[in-house]
């Protein structure tokens, strides 16, 4: 290697970690939220109080701590996470699975009907729920992966419609089911739930339940399959170059189908956790929960990675159970939607300071000629 | 002695990369000037700012000896620089004098397009300086010959005095090598100064009066091309002596291992590119298909990787017909192939290189165990032996990304994943396309050792020096189909170059 490059400045070898940049734009995000915060005549500090809370459950203005606030914000982070997957799985053959939202619902939706109808032995009944909600999001991931692979159908197009049917047709299915009216059906039994007397004990009775370990494992098999698998080595081979990948002979047809599926089922578990981790009936959807496609912006955050994901996962989650807590200190919760908005758009700063990277580079290599 | 063009410590960098290094070029009055230097040394580059595509960092040009700021293209054209670009700008529904007026039509008062004036002019240019093209002929109906005339008269109708060639014999048969050449020589004798930019030796003495070699964007010499042989010139561009012709033993031939049979291949848009085409190739042979670019070479090699699907015929590897396989079986029964394009089909470059070392085998043992988890540390192992086997330099081993390779070590990568598959048969197109002389050889001599371990090889190459010096027999491809076949020593050039254009020779057999 040339010593220039040893001599790598930090500055340089930070602005060249994507891990760093990532960091850097959620910092970015925060810095421009508190302006606005303090340009609306509020007083920042009152927002960081209610993230801190958040985060730690001490709230800073009384002394009180509530170790509440920990357990909702680790629950509200496993579907940000669990989508993220969805859409970084994808992402990673070279895919853009914006149907993230249509299988979360369409997970949900088969979670809540075998939650309703399924057999009530403990441990199976929630287990099966579980399943099929990770099978029929990989039945809706697998639909498009077979057009795009086929027949060359956009996966875009694709899945940006399949969401609108998921959604309706979640509304149909579910009105059918006992006890429904126009927006709750009967409850669920105890054995379709998710909770977890444990979590509930340490947590002064959050939602935090079974669904935290499901996402854990999810992390794993994330990372597992794309790192340590032959599978993950064809899907990773076809995301970067898809021709190459074909002419290699990786069945790249196979390989896009299975990642869509892959990616669904992320998606639907996200949803079969929500429905029966986070709620004690079953919801008749009126409207997008958005879980599907904030994952969006979790993978773009996380670069697609398993920790990456993981942690901007945990951000989005703790963003949300700040809202609540923001409102209760005069700051507008919408704030947290500027600072996700604001992040996702700095991230396009991952490929401006790519050309920094390559003007700087230039302007020295310049130098070093010149000066000869 | 009066210059048309004088640059002077010419320096231009791009990101990572020094293309022009206080480089000097002076080119006299009405002399033909060649550019010499290998691929990346800075020829094009250099061009590139003087016809105002780009701007030098620093450095002083001056054209009839003013001194002159070139801050693009038209200011050049303005300049009296014209420039035939190695792939012709062209547009292909027009015809000859719309495509050489474009952007500077002739109009009447009211606005209307004047196309007979402008027929007129361009009849008379070609008259002047011997170019024959037929001004009403749609460009896409003429020869790669007539289009480069074009490309000519487009500079002369826009009263270019100086002319620089980019490349002009890249997609040219030895004909009409020929036939350009006393073109040059002609717009000489009319008062134009020329610049021919190329890495043929050959050309350069045919017609050049003076040479300025480049190498690695710096400027080495200029010469008198007279006072100097090819053999001075190959060595001013490479830096060391260079061998020109390589040893081979003579063909160990055995049975047919890779058989074409009466094989058509259409193209996306559904043009049958091969036509009815067969060919074979032994064991321990090298087979090469001559032709100029565009005779449904790539086609060809995409029907017989399985890229395309084939339209009709068969393909038989050792007897087994892979005509419809999946590629995956093809490479499985042990066909090779070192592709056209080695960013679009050879490499994955945001992978490592042991990554791209286990391409295509990477789910098999030993690299997979029969539960589909990959065995990294026999996949870096492999790959480290590899690179030390084919001198593949890699700054961080076999974690290098291959995107961050040079083109030499990439082709490299290439190479040594599909001699360490040990197919029976290969496909080897334009291996050594855009090397340097070093890694040229070397992978020539890489191709010779498979041909002696009885590799059946199939070589696609427009470089007429690379296959008459490594082929066992040469087959001429003309508009899809095979024009001939013959053994290497039975075969001039010039033969060849004929049946590259078309016509058949008698008594051909294989």
């Amino acid at each position: 290697m040339k010593p220039a490059d040893t001599r790598e400045s930090f500055t340089s070898r930070m602005l060249s970690s994507d891990g760093a940049v990532s960091v850097l734009v959620v910092l970015l995000g925060f810095l421009v939220g508190t302006i606005l915060v303090a340009l609306v005549g509020k007083n920042p500090l009152n927002m960081y109080k209610a993230i801190f809370q958040s985060l730690s459950g001490y709230n800073i203005d009384n002394g009180k701590m509530n170790v509440r606030y920990i357990g909702e914000t680790l629950n509200y982070a496993v579907p940000f996470i669990l989508c993220g997957f969805s859409m970084a799985f994808a992402a990673r053959a070279g895919l853009f699975n914006i149907g993230g939202e249509g299988q979360y619902i369409m997970g949900l939706t088969v979670a809540q009907v075998i939650g309703l109808l399924g057999p009530n032995v403990p441990g199976l009944h929630w287990a099966l729920a579980i399943i099929g909600a990770m099978l029929i999001g990989a039945a809706c991931g697998g639909i498009v992966g077979i057009l795009k692979a086929k027949y060359e159908v956009s996966e875009v197009v694709s899945t940006i419609m399949l969401n609108y049917v998921a959604l309706y047709l979640s509304r149909i299915i579910c009105l059918q089911l006992p006890g429904a009216s126009t927006y709750k059906t009967a409850n669920f039994p105890e054995t379709a739930l998710l909770s977890n007397g444990f979590f509930q004990a340490i947590t002064n009775n959050s939602m935090l339940n079974n669904g935290f370990f499901l996402m854990g494992l999810a992390v794993v098999v994330y990372w597992f399959i794309m790192e340590k698998t032959n599978l993950g080595f064809g899907l990773r081979a076809t995301g970067f170059n898809r021709e190459a990948a074909r002419c290699s002979g990786i069945p790249v047809v196979r390989s896009i189908a299975i990642s869509m599926a892959i990616a669904g089922a992320f998606a639907g578990l996200a949803g079969g956790i929500v429905a029966l981790g986070s709620f004690r009936y079953g919801r008749v959807l009126s409207g997008m929960d958005n879980y599907g496609f904030n994952g969006i912006a979790v993978a773009l955050v996380g670069n697609n990675t398993a920790i990456g994901t993981m942690l901007a996962g945990f951000l989005f989650g703790m963003l949300k159970n700040a809202q609540a807590l923001m409102q209760g200190k005069q700051i507008p919760k919408e704030i947290t939607f500027i600072i996700q908005g604001l992040i996702v758009v700095f991230i396009a700063l991952r490929s401006a300071i790519a050309l920094y990277l390559a003007w700087r580079s230039k302007r020295q290599l310049q130098k070093e000629v010149l000066a000869k | 002695m009066e210059h048309a063009i004088e640059m002077i410590g010419i320096t231009k960098t791009f990101p990572g990369v020094v293309a022009n290094d206080k480089v000097t070029l002076q080119v006299a009055d009405n002399e033909i000037h060649a550019l010499l230097g290998e691929n990346g040394a800075g020829k094009s580059t250099l061009m590139s700012i003087l016809f105002g595509a780009y701007n030098a960092d620093s450095g002083t040009i001056r054209i009839h000896g003013k001194d002159v700021d070139i801050k693009d293209p038209n200011v050049a054209t303005e300049l009296g620089i014209g420039m035939v670009h190695q792939h012709f700008k062209l547009v292909h529904n027009y015809s000859v004098t719309e495509n050489i007026v474009l952007g500077m039509e002739p109009r009447n008062r009211f606005g209307i397009l004047n196309i007979g004036q402008a027929e007129k002019r361009v009849a008379q240019l070609s008259d002047t300086y011997g170019l024959q093209v037929d001004p009403t002929a749609l460009v896409e109906d003429i020869t790669v010959g007539a289009q480069q005339r074009v490309e000519i008269l487009k500079t002369l109708y826009r009263n270019a005095n100086i002319i620089i060639f980019d490349e002009p014999t890249a997609v040219l048969t030895p004909q009409e090598i020929d036939e350009l050449m006393q073109i040059i020589r002609r717009l000489k004798a009319e008062g134009k100064t020329i610049v021919l930019i190329t890495h043929k030796l050959k050309e350069i003495k045919a017609v050049a009066d003076r040479c300025t070699v480049l190498r690695r964007g710096k400027y080495i010499g200029t010469v008198d091309v007279e006072d100097v042989s090819e053999q001075q010139l190959a060595e001013m561009m490479v830096g060391r002596a260079v061998q020109f012709e390589i040893e081979k033993s003579p063909a160990q031939i055995g049975e047919v291992v890779l058989s074409i049979q009466n094989l058509s291949v259409a193209d996306q848009n559904g043009h049958v590119k091969v036509r009815d085409l067969s060919v074979e190739v032994h064991r321990g042979e090298i087979v090469g298909i001559a032709g100029v670019d565009g005779n449904g070479q790539t086609e060809l090699l995409y029907g017989i990787s399985g890229l395309s699907p084939v339209s009709s015929g068969t393909i038989l590897l050792n007897g087994e017909d892979i005509t419809h396989a999946t590629i995956r079986k093809r490479i499985e029964l042990g066909l090779g192939h070192i592709p056209e394009d080695r960013q679009k089909h050879g490499l994955i470059s945001d992978f490592s290189i042991s990554e791209n070392c286990v391409l295509k085998n990477y789910y098999k043992a030993p690299y997979s165990n029969a539960y589909g988890l990959l065995d990294q540390t026999k996949m870096a192992e492999d790959a480290q032996a590899l690179i030390e086997q084919f001198d593949i330099r890699a700054g961080q081993g076999s974690r290098t990304a291959a995107g961050s390779l040079s083109g030499g070590n990439q082709q490299k990568t290439i190479v040594a994943r599909e001699i360490h598959l040990s197919p029976h048969a290969m496909l080897v197109a334009q291996p050594t396309r855009g090397l340097d002389v070093g890694a040229i050889e070397y992978i020539r001599q890489r191709i010779l050792a498979e041909r002696d371990k009885g590799r059946a090889i199939l070589l696609i190459s427009f470089e007429l020096d690379e296959i008459m010096n490594l082929c066992d027999r040469i087959a001429t491809i003309s508009k899809g189909s095979i024009v001939g076949i013959f053994a290497q020593h039975e075969v001039t050039e010039r033969e060849i170059g004929m049946m590259m254009a078309g016509s058949k020779r008698d008594g051909g057999n294989g």
